[in-house]
């Protein structure tokens, strides 16, 4: 097992992470070196001051408005609309000039009824009480998403392309190749929880609103800067509202869309724009969504302290209930046999290994362990530092597996409040699959003074390595090249995704490199 | 009974067995839906306990267990009639004649007829349970003077409840049949996600619910409405030929403040919501049995066993639902099981010859190169505006087959007509998608005796034809009655069509002709069959990508170049007919209604996996796609793809 003592301390304030090279992470405090990394073209700055918020949602600009009289039907039928079943109760049961005192009671009663089922609802599964906006900051995969200006990121699967969603609604699209950056906008696209690209598509891009899901069709070649709205496809289903977490097939065929307040987690055929909705008894919602890179697996988290891994042949699932909370965040290995997770209010890092069942059985229930196994500790540590002492350590955000299966980040989210600051902060562990499973240390990324690590991704196919895109609290966006020889995993997957051809790993004296890591552990 | 095309081994063995266990299942599901039945019907809130009592009475007698007897017997005619009238591609009218020739057609209105008596079988047995007022047709009449005989025994009068419950139960069976045409309930469509039957019959059955509920609602409120105009007309006709006496004490329930009776109205919705909950069940049971994967072996050491084998299955045209499962088999596996993907690369064992591959990837290939045709026939008459050219030498006989029936039996469609068997239901178009608009009691087609009409009606009929609503010619005028025949779009740019090679899922895309038919149902019927061309794309990508680290022989190698062309010229077919008003528009979504509108969409979904199907090759292939031979323009489309930019 791995913990954050093996680590090398962190870098003294003011120093940034810029790369990994000959396996040690070189830092830089010189504005020079961080002018180099921010002069690449894919190294971006929101400052949030650019943005053009909301300045009041829509609901509130009633006050503005002089109050008139209405007959009761009409205010009936408004509240109806506005509010449903409890608003038009609420609307009777409030005007008692104008309604029969006996349908005013009896309104009165049933909205009492209906508040008291809920209540009891909302204490069986307290998330349902929180509004729709502090549900997503909950279950995101963000840390602190209300205040994050970058909300969402994703790359393309297949190009050096990605998707930034800010925290003005809108989404940007920004492709190294093109000189065109497209902003996408559209009515619905509000609190944007995930964005993921379809992968073998060139265009389609999945946005996880808080009221429905979105497909844009942005085409690459375009030159317009502004797609219209009619390239979105709007998915929704009645219930299935905020969306948190979405996930693409590897295949591309099938989107999974997952909110906390619908027990049932919906697969699209986004271009039929037909759901199945696969419901299970248990959980009340699911927050949080994996496709494993293989295409057999996927990961559902529920807000409570259960989780589900659904095989993807015939959607059957295990269930795998948690000890102390629910699972924040997980990540598969690239050949999908290998799951890591983290669970709310534990520090360490789970592991659970599924052995392939031959593909050919037709009963193709997923056999998997019978526990997880602990593989790494997260636990405070301090750190002896020239500035003095520094405790680093605690509750995981998420964690992101980069496709080559060589480095794990695992964003960590610290306590601002605590007496000892905790910065959030991204660890990153070597991993090795054989011949056993080992997580070695590799260092932390450290931004630059007060900006907060808040989101993460690895690129998809970057040729030299792994390279991790963080999205910090400035409104900056940078990117860490982690270069080294992979072990030569194998990458050509047959039954899932293909990723890209890339140049095997190389002479297999340098694939030794990674090892020298075994010394310090 | 069992025509030609149920001879075939798969029909045999396997559909009838799926439904012969979706039919078990429904009758098995019958005692508790009744139950509830029951206790729904005979509910009062007041009294919750004497309810249970007399319900428990109630299912314990003997006219109970008779009428479930009865119940059963409909679910068993509902079940037959599911399986007979069952199809993988919908018949999808292109204009609201020829719907309307849909539901005038003989085979639908025995359809509807035979609907009509079980909804009245049902109303009656409803009738019986809930009991009351609603038990029997008579009463002595007591309090009526007018009809006292001083001489004869008491009268018997007409029970109005009875009447009005029994006529609900065909009215809503009529409108069943009705609604099962309009939104193409037959049509028996295939998930993207397979679940087993179990999980995806509890998956739908809140759906189920929830639409015999609205359905129920919808059909007794037209029923009412209805019944208040015309209600007179089968009282009196009752009345005279039971000769029974209407009480002119009681209440007319033909009238409004008949018709306000709210326990009337609940028990009507009530009968009306188990009579179609019955059916949806039986009709959901059958869809989800009969789409079921079924895995067929790749290939078999035994000689007898060969023409179950997947590829020679795959070419067989005759059931479509074997050749649809045969592709969803085919489907599957590329995804998912190496061994069987093994068997398809194999070589055969005296001579080397890659058998098996050559036979599923030429079938794979001519349905997309059919597929490709038709979209470029439409295309290319759309573009002339109608004028069709003539593709082929068919056009001579332009309107030749208007002036006289009998010319029909030499044109080329009818000739594959005559192969049709006589059979009580002429499902069988050889060849052809299963209409529901062939005849309902097929006459000897061959005997001299047989009139052009008829031979008309057995032939797959256009029901796209705009023909339908521009009756031109004097001899179609003549032809008054037979409103569904549909000579009239027998003539000109059919043949165009017809001419195209369509030997593998002739759907019903030969309608598809015309001025002014640019309209959304036609390019849904183009695309009818598309499930079968999207699985025959899935499969091919799959295999093909699996080929790269697979393939020990390089089977796959060598038609790389063909299949890759195929496919790019279809894209660019496809392209090319998105580009056409109303094809991209999207289709209402229509929910709470049983009918399946997967149909409506599947020209996107062709459309998605064909683009991923290219990715999918070039992602795996890369630049080594750059060594195959194919023309410069090809090469140019694939460019955009290894560059994705598509």
């Amino acid at each position: 097992m791995c913990s954050l003592a093996l680590f090398p301390p962190p870098l003294p304030s003011g120093q940034t992470t810029l790369c990994e090279s000959n396996n040690e992470l070189l830092s830089g405090a010189t504005t020079e070196d961080r002018l180099k990394q921010e002069s690449s073209p894919l190294s971006l700055y929101f400052p949030r001051e650019s943005l053009k918020l909301h300045s009041r949602t829509e609901s509130s600009s009633k006050a503005a408005f002089l109050d008139h009289s209405e007959t009761l039907w009409m205010r009936s039928a408004a509240a109806w609309r506005d509010g449903g079943l409890t608003g038009l109760l609420n609307e009777i049961t409030n005007s008692h000039t104008d309604v029969p005192k006996c349908l005013s009671v009896s309104s009165g009663c049933i909205l009492a009824l209906l508040r008291k089922i809920s209540s009891f609802h909302g204490s069986l599964f307290p998330h349902l009480t929180l509004s729709s906006e502090d549900m997503i900051a909950e279950f995101s995969q963000v840390l602190n998403w209300s205040d994050c200006v970058v909300r969402a990121f994703a790359w393309h699967p297949h190009t050096d392309k990605f998707a930034v969603a800010l925290l003005d609604d809108s989404i940007k699209i920004y492709n190294p190749k093109s000189v065109t950056t497209p902003t996408l906008k559209h009515r619905l696209q509000r609190s944007v929880a995930a964005v993921q690209w379809k992968p073998l598509c060139a265009s389609a891009l999945a946005v996880a609103c808080q009221n429905c899901l979105l497909v844009w069709h942005v085409d690459p070649c375009s030159l317009s800067t502004r797609p219209s709205s009619g390239c979105a496809q709007v998915l929704s289903h009645p219930g299935h509202s905020p969306v948190t977490s979405i996930a693409w097939s590897p295949s591309g065929s099938l989107l999974v869309s997952a909110s906390p307040m619908d027990t049932a987690m919906m697969v699209w055929d986004v271009a039929s724009e037909s759901c199945v909705p696969l419901q299970r008894v248990g959980g009340g919602g699911v927050s949080f969504l994996s496709w494993s890179p293989d295409g057999s697996h996927v990961l559902a988290s529920t807000p409570s302290a259960l989780f589900r891994v659904w095989e993807t042949r015939m959607w059957t699932c295990e269930r795998w209930p948690c000890v102390k909370g629910r699972c924040q965040s997980g990540c598969w290995s690239p050949d999908g046999s290998r799951l890591l997770f983290t669970v709310l209010g534990e520090m360490v890092i789970y592991a659970l290994t599924f052995t392939d069942t031959p593909a050919g059985v037709p009963t193709s229930t997923s056999k998997g362990p019978q526990a997880a196994a602990v593989v790494a500790d997260l636990s405070e540590t301090t750190f002896n530092t020239p500035n003095g002492d520094v405790i680093i350590g605690g509750e995981i955000q998420s964690l992101a597996w980069d496709p080559t299966g060589e480095r794990l980040a695992v964003l960590l989210k610290g306590d601002p409040q605590a007496a000892d600051r905790r910065p959030a902060i991204i660890a990153v562990f070597k991993t090795r699959t054989n011949p056993i499973f080992e997580l070695l240390p590799c260092g932390f990324i450290q931004g630059e003074l007060g900006a907060e690590p808040r989101l993460m991704q690895f690129h998809p196919n970057f040729q030299h390595g792994a390279l991790l895109t963080v999205c910090w609290s400035s409104g900056r966006i940078t990117h860490v090249p982690f270069y080294f020889m992979g072990a030569g995993v194998p990458h050509f997957g047959l039954s899932g995704s293909p990723s890209v051809p890339r140049p095997q790993a190389g002479p297999a004296d340098f694939s030794n490199h990674s090892l020298f890591t075994e010394l310090i552990s | 009974m069992f025509s030609a095309e149920q001879s075939c081994w798969f029909v045999r063995k396997v559909i009838c067995w799926r439904a012969a266990a979706s039919i078990a299942w429904a009758v098995l599901l019958l005692p508790p839906i009744t139950a509830v039945f029951v206790i729904l019907s005979k509910f009062s809130l007041l009294h919750p306990i004497q309810t249970i009592s007399e319900c428990l009475s109630l299912l314990t007698s003997a006219s109970a267990v008779f009428s479930l007897i009865l119940l059963c017997g409909v679910i068993l005619m509902v079940g037959f009639l599911n399986l007979e009238y069952y199809t993988v591609i919908p018949t999808i009218a292109c204009s609201k004649i020829a719907l309307l020739g849909q539901l005038l057609h003989p085979r639908q209105l025995v359809n509807s007829l035979v609907h009509c008596i079980m909804g009245i079988i049902v109303a009656w047995c409803c009738a019986i349970t809930i009991g009351g007022r609603y038990e029997t047709l008579g009463y002595p009449c007591s309090n009526c003077p007018f009809v006292f005989n001083s001489d004869s025994s008491p009268q018997m009068c007409l029970n109005e409840y009875h009447l009005i419950l029994l006529l609900a139960g065909a009215f809503v069976g009529f409108s069943y049949s009705l609604l099962g045409v309009i939104h193409n309930m037959n049509y028996v469509s295939f998930h993207t996600v397979q679940q087993y039957k179990y999980l995806r019959f509890k998956g739908s059955l809140p759906l189920v619910v929830k639409c015999s509920a609205t359905q129920a609602l919808k059909s007794v409120r037209n029923y009412v409405v209805v019944y208040l105009f015309l209600g007179y007309i089968p009282k009196a006709w009752i009345c005279k030929t039971l000769n029974l006496h209407l009480n002119s004490s009681a209440h007319p329930l033909d009238s409004i403040a008949g018709l306000l009776d709210f326990s009337l109205l609940y028990h009507l919705w009530i009968s009306a919501s188990f009579l179609l909950f019955t059916w949806h069940i039986t009709l959901l049971l059958f869809r989800i049995f009969v789409t079921e994967v079924y895995s067929f072996p790749v290939q078999s050491s035994f000689t007898e066993d060969v023409h179950q084998c997947l590829p020679k299955v795959l070419t067989d045209n005759q059931p479509m639902i074997l050749k649809f499962l045969a592709l969803q088999d085919l489907a599957l596996l590329s995804q998912h099981s190496p061994s069987r993907r093994c068997e398809v690369f194999s070589l055969s064992q005296p001579g080397g010859h890659p058998h098996n591959w050559n036979a599923i990837s030429k079938e794979c290939m001519s349905l997309l190169a059919d597929l490709t045709q038709r979209l470029v026939a439409y295309h290319d008459t759309v573009a002339t505006n109608g004028r069709a050219k003539s593709l082929s030498t068919g056009s001579e006989r332009k309107t030749s087959s208007e002036t006289s029936g009998t010319d029909d039996l030499m044109s080329p469609r009818p000739t594959f007509l005559m192969k049709t068997p006589a059979s009580v239901f002429a499902r069988s178009i050889v060849g052809g998608p299963q209409s529901p608009l062939t005849a309902p009691f097929t006459p000897d087609l061959d005997s001299p005796f047989a009139s052009p009409a008829l031979r008309r009606l057995t032939a797959p009929v256009e029901q796209c034809s705009p023909w339908f609503g521009t009756v031109q010619s004097p001899h179609v005028m003549r032809r008054g009655p037979k409103l569904w025949s549909t000579s009239t779009g027998e003539s000109r740019i059919m043949e165009a069509i017809r001419s195209l090679r369509s030997d593998t899922l002739r759907s019903n895309f030969n309608q598809i002709e015309l001025p002014n038919i640019i309209s959304k149902a036609s390019s849904q019927a183009l695309f009818a069959d598309s499930q079968a061309h999207i699985w025959a794309l899935e499969g091919l990508s799959y295999l093909v990508q699996a080929s790269f680290s697979e393939d020990q022989f390089g089977v796959v190698q060598t038609t790389l170049p063909s299949i890759l062309s195929c496919m790019l010229v279809l894209q660019e077919a496809v392209d090319r007919h998105f580009k056409l008003p109303h094809a991209s528009s999207k289709p209402v979504r229509s929910t709470g209604s049983m009918g399946d509108s997967t149909y409506k969409t599947l020209r996107f979904a062709l459309r998605a996996t064909l683009k991923t199907a290219i990715y999918r090759i070039t992602t795996m292939f890369g630049n080594h796609l750059n060594a195959i031979q194919m023309s410069a323009e090809h090469r140019k489309r694939l460019q955009q793809f290894l560059e994705y930019k598509e």
